[in-house]
């Protein structure tokens, strides 16, 4: 080990320290009335949807769908009594709740609706979702602040090649897609840009911590960041020199906070799927050049980002440009007949 | 284009949709000259596959010519008659360069929903479900074809369409089927199922040095294709498989087993009735009973070859007949890139014509029609190409 590596294993990195502390217990019992709630409504939604249909105000052809929900909440309600993760629980009522109003927003529209009992649903489940996000957010903070992530892959590499490849920060925004740009500034320091909630950008300055050639670069933002962001990745030769392990951990404070954060984890943006997807086209810019595009995913890998799996028209292209989702080094056949006015 | 799309259980409709784009470097257009309807998808259309999404284009057996490449495509040119191969294959990652093609590491963009259902991915394939990346599939008149420069094959003019398009799927991976039996001369290989996959496996088998094979299934034009190509035949609607079995092998049991049937399993009622219950209730995704019943027969140290698809989770698979009598399974999607070559020349040199396999061709509008025709075996249907760009009615070749 070099003398720069062993100062590193010295000093405490801010992403690998231990976490949780226990909720306090006024929040555990929150949270356990929550459960047996949902476990209640769940039970009366499946065995009696008309009957809910028609206290929520609702046309009763949407039995089928009330049964759905019912599922849901008694699946909810197991959750948080799952001693492992309450938290998980909650927060999956968090999106019940979303899911509830979009539906009795929906009805709300509808003419067969009972509008005043849809208002009176409405507001009951706005209380609701008020405590669950109380209790949610409560389960979530306890004993720790701010994401980790942690995340590795295998390059068919070797370890000096996928080292140059990162520390070379400028190229992270080629497959870190949350990255807009990254720009180094010499001597260790860089500036860093991200996508930000609502079409935003967030910026801020990072150093270099630790840098052994091969073997790990560490980093982190300077004091007085708008963003908290620290970040590890070690590269290991593979046994039988398959290439290399890239194990990266990053931590940051979001911008939209830690409910944010949680709510885009129960809808599968979660980081450190984000950082894995990120990690998969790390592999495949060193292994095939560029970032593999199929129809479903031009958009997007998360659930809700996914299209169809069929070819896409001129305007998903021009929208999947403007995310920076094509390879950017690819000359389309769709883009050089733009160029030529043919499209 | 014209595009044969899904829009959910038992419902296929061909569609004008948008035609495809190099997105790619490595990346081909192919203009699709013959396409095929795989019996895996039928399990997409019977809406046992998750991870569809409506108006998802379908089709993963085509051939055609190319007509665009990509910067980094320097093996193939424009006019080339090419077959593709299913899985989509990168030729640089760990698997690729071990010739495990259907294993690639970096061609499935949605790897992340493929781990969470299987634990790791598996690669990409065209028009299968967004579990292997989503690409658009080539029941269409075009098809987009990335790595380009690792799956096509170019294949001489002198062969038609109907001869070498099947390399592009069921040729391979019934060879495949077969060749994981490790077959020595003299054995005795038995195949359940008797669909297009199955008569390729039955092909293969002799191909490979089998002496006899036994192949299984319950419908009749299945069983008789069956015998033309040289193996005997069961039908497990009639006979009990284990004794039948047994009494032709003196009770040792088949020196390998190939299950050619898969996750939709039919069977006697009782055993039927139970696995499509637990189903109903989603207790279990897959119907194994083929596969229960290929362990339970197999000898004493031989082989079970899993080559029909499975898609997620089955139970009652007879763990302690596989363990205590030394039955090694093997399984796997094909990996089709290896075999498209040699089974090439197998059929150059004369020494099989898939196109035996054919019972009806279409043009690709009639889409919906084959689907419906080839899943419920109506007109002695086994296997249905279809034609983009052509008019008219069904034609029955067999």
């Amino acid at each position: 080990m070099t003398a720069k590596a062993q100062s590193f294993a010295g000093t405490t990195y801010a992403a690998e320290r231990a976490r949780p502390g226990l909720p306090k217990s006024g929040t555990k019992r929150l949270a356990k009335g929550l459960g047996w709630f949902s476990i209640g409504l769940g039970v009366s939604e499946l065995l009696a949807p008309k009957a809910i249909a028609k206290i929520s105000g609702v046309s009763n052809t949407h039995t089928a769908l009330i049964r759905l929900y019912g599922l849901r909440e008694i699946a909810a309600g197991i959750m948080i009594f799952s001693e492992t993760n309450p938290a998980t629980g909650v927060w999956s009522r968090v999106a019940g709740d979303a899911l509830d109003l979009a539906s009795l927003g929906k009805a709300f529209a509808s003419p067969r609706a009972n509008k005043g009992r849809v208002a009176f649903a409405t507001a009951n489940v706005l209380a609701v979702t008020a405590l669950d996000l109380i209790a949610a957010s409560q389960l979530s903070t306890n004993g720790g602040h701010g994401i980790h992530a942690k995340a590795s892959c295998i390059v068919n590499r070797a370890p000096e090649e996928v080292y140059s490849f990162w520390r070379n920060f400028e190229n992270l925004p080629r497959f870190m897609r949350h990255l807009e740009s990254v720009e180094d500034r010499g001597e260790g320091r860089s500036r860093w840009a991200a996508k930000g909630p609502a079409g935003s950008t967030v910026e801020w300055d990072a150093t270099i911590i630790a840098d052994v050639p091969g073997e790990v670069i560490t980093w982190r933002s300077l004091e007085g960041s708008d963003v908290d962001h620290a970040g590890a990745v070690r590269f290991e030769r593979a046994p039988g020199n398959r290439g290399t392990i890239v194990k990266v951990n990053i931590e940051y404070n979001p911008p939209a906070g830690v409910i944010g954060a949680t709510v885009a984890k129960l809808f599968g943006e979660e980081p450190e799927q984000q950082l894995n997807d990120d990690l998969r086209r790390f592999k495949q810019v060193l292994e095939i050049g560029e970032v593999v595009v199929s129809d479903a995913t031009l958009l997007g890998t998360g659930y809700f980002e996914q299209r169809p799996a069929r070819p896409a028209g001129i305007k998903e292209l021009e929208e999947a440009e403007s995310m920076e989702a094509l390879p950017s080094q690819t000359g389309t056949n769709y883009q050089r007949d733009r160029a030529e006015g043919r499209m | 284009m014209r595009a044969t799309c899904w829009y959910g259980k038992t419902t296929v409709n061909v569609d004008d949709v948008p035609e495809p784009q190099i997105l790619n470097q490595r990346d081909a257009i192919v203009k699709i000259t013959s396409t095929a309807i795989c019996g895996s998808d039928l399990h997409m259309y019977d809406g046992v596959i998750p991870t569809m999404k409506r108006g998802d284009v379908l089709g993963h057996e085509f051939m055609g010519e190319v007509v665009e490449v990509g910067r980094e495509v320097t093996n193939l040119r424009i006019g080339d008659r090419v077959v593709v191969p299913f899985p989509i294959a990168c030729g640089n990652c760990f698997f690729c360069q071990s010739q495990m093609y259907s294993l690639c590491e970096n061609s499935n963009p949605n790897a992340w929903l493929a781990e969470k259902m299987f634990g790791h991915s598996p690669a990409g394939i065209f028009g299968y479900s967004h579990l292997t990346g989503g690409f658009a599939g080539g029941q269409a008149e075009y098809a987009r074809v990335p790595f380009a420069d690792v799956g096509p094959i170019k294949v001489p003019d002198h062969l038609a369409d109907e001869q070498v398009l099947f390399l592009s799927d069921i040729f391979p991976t019934g060879y495949m089927g077969a060749e994981m039996c490790d077959i020595k001369p003299g054995d005795t290989i038995a195949i359940w199922g008797c669909g297009p996959v199955g008569q390729f496996s039955i092909r293969s088998a002799f191909l490979l040095g089998a002496e006899r094979v036994i192949a299984i299934d319950e419908v009749p034009e299945r069983l008789q294709m069956a015998q033309e190509g040289g193996a005997e035949t069961i039908n497990y609607a009639e006979q009990n498989v284990y004794e039948t079995l047994m009494e032709m092998t003196g009770g040792r049991g088949p020196d390998a087993c190939i299950d050619d049937v898969g996750m939709e399993a039919h069977a006697p009622a009782l055993i039927f009735g139970y696995d499509r219950l637990k189903q109903a209730m989603m207790l279990e995704t897959d119907r194994p009973h083929a596969l229960r019943e290929a362990i339970m027969c197999c000898r004493n140290g031989g082989t079970v070859s899993v080559i029909g698809v499975y898609g997620g989770f089955a139970d009652k698979i007879p763990l302690g007949s596989l363990m205590n009598r030394s039955i090694t399974i093997r399984s796997g999607q094909a990996h089709v890139q290896r075999y498209m070559r040699p089974l090439l020349e197998l059929i150059e040199n004369g020494d099989i014509d898939p196109s035996f396999v054919i019972t009806h061709i279409m043009s690709l509008d009639d889409a919906p029609k084959g689907y419906e025709m080839f899943k419920n075996k109506e007109d002695g249907c086994i296997k249905v190409v279809l034609k983009p760009g052509t008019n008219g009615n069904a034609e029955t070749v067999h």
